[in-house]
């Protein structure tokens, strides 16, 4: 299990198969990928900021709930902080269990908290300059299906 | 009590710091929130709507209506966009 709070980019698909190696014998895998958007070519880039006391705290908490709730094998979720290009990677989660089903739920389960209940905040650069990206009610509504939650 | 208050995200650019240390007899986060509303028109601009501030007390997620005593950090800042 592991959770890693990073500014360097990271290679998904040597994560992806260092996940895998590690996760061997438990039958099923789902990886996840979150790349910047590029808007339809309009953004320059993102810088995201995070709350580097608690970002590990509340990933680790996260990621113990999805623990106790499927059986997973391994998990891991690596989210980057700082200035990033369209395309790049800002993160990524990855769960192993012994049941296909477990290991896709949990790895939504994971997407679904990160993305707000884990403090980062994102800000775009565009063509009309800077704007923090809002919160949208549908990410906070995805979370119902989960409770009760952490 | 002496609390360190951190800021995020456009909270800590309307403010213009990341973080200060506040002495206040503030019982609850909505009380330390009205006391900072006084200070300057910076703080009552960037807490002109609870709706868009979440709270964490000692790094965990809080709310406005939770005491302060025994809390050492305080942070106010947006909705979270991870992922």
């Amino acid at each position: 299990m592991a959770v890693r709070v990073q500014a360097e980019p990271f290679d998904y698909g040597a994560e992806c198969a260092a996940f895998a190696a590690g996760a061997a014998g438990a039958g099923a895998v789902v990886t996840f990928l979150g790349l910047v958007r590029d808007n339809g070519g309009a953004l320059r880039g993102m810088e995201i900021e995070h709350y580097p006391g608690m970002t590990q705290t509340a990933l680790a908490a996260i990621e113990t709930e999805a623990r106790a709730r499927w059986t997973l094998t391994e998990a891991l979720i690596l989210h980057r902080f700082g200035a990033m290009g369209p395309g790049e990677a800002i993160m990524m989660v990855a769960t192993a269990s012994p049941h296909r089903a477990e290991a896709f739920a949990a790895a939504e389960f994971l997407m679904d908290y990160l993305k707000s209940r884990a403090p980062f905040w994102k800000k775009e650069f565009g063509p009309l300059g800077e704007a923090w990206v809002e919160a949208r009610d549908q990410d906070e509504a995805a979370l119902a299906r989960w409770q009760p939650g952490p | 009590m002496t609390l360190t208050i951190l800021y995020f995200a456009w909270l800590r650019e309307r403010i213009g710091l990341p973080r200060e240390s506040v002495t206040t007899e503030a019982a609850t986060v909505a009380d330390l929130v009205a006391e900072l509303r006084t200070r300057e028109d910076r703080y009552a601009l960037a807490f002109s709507d609870l709706r868009a501030v979440r709270v964490a007390l000692d790094q965990q997620l809080s709310d406005f209506s939770a005491p302060l005593a025994g809390v050492r950090e305080v942070a106010f800042f947006p909705p979270m966009t991870g992922g």
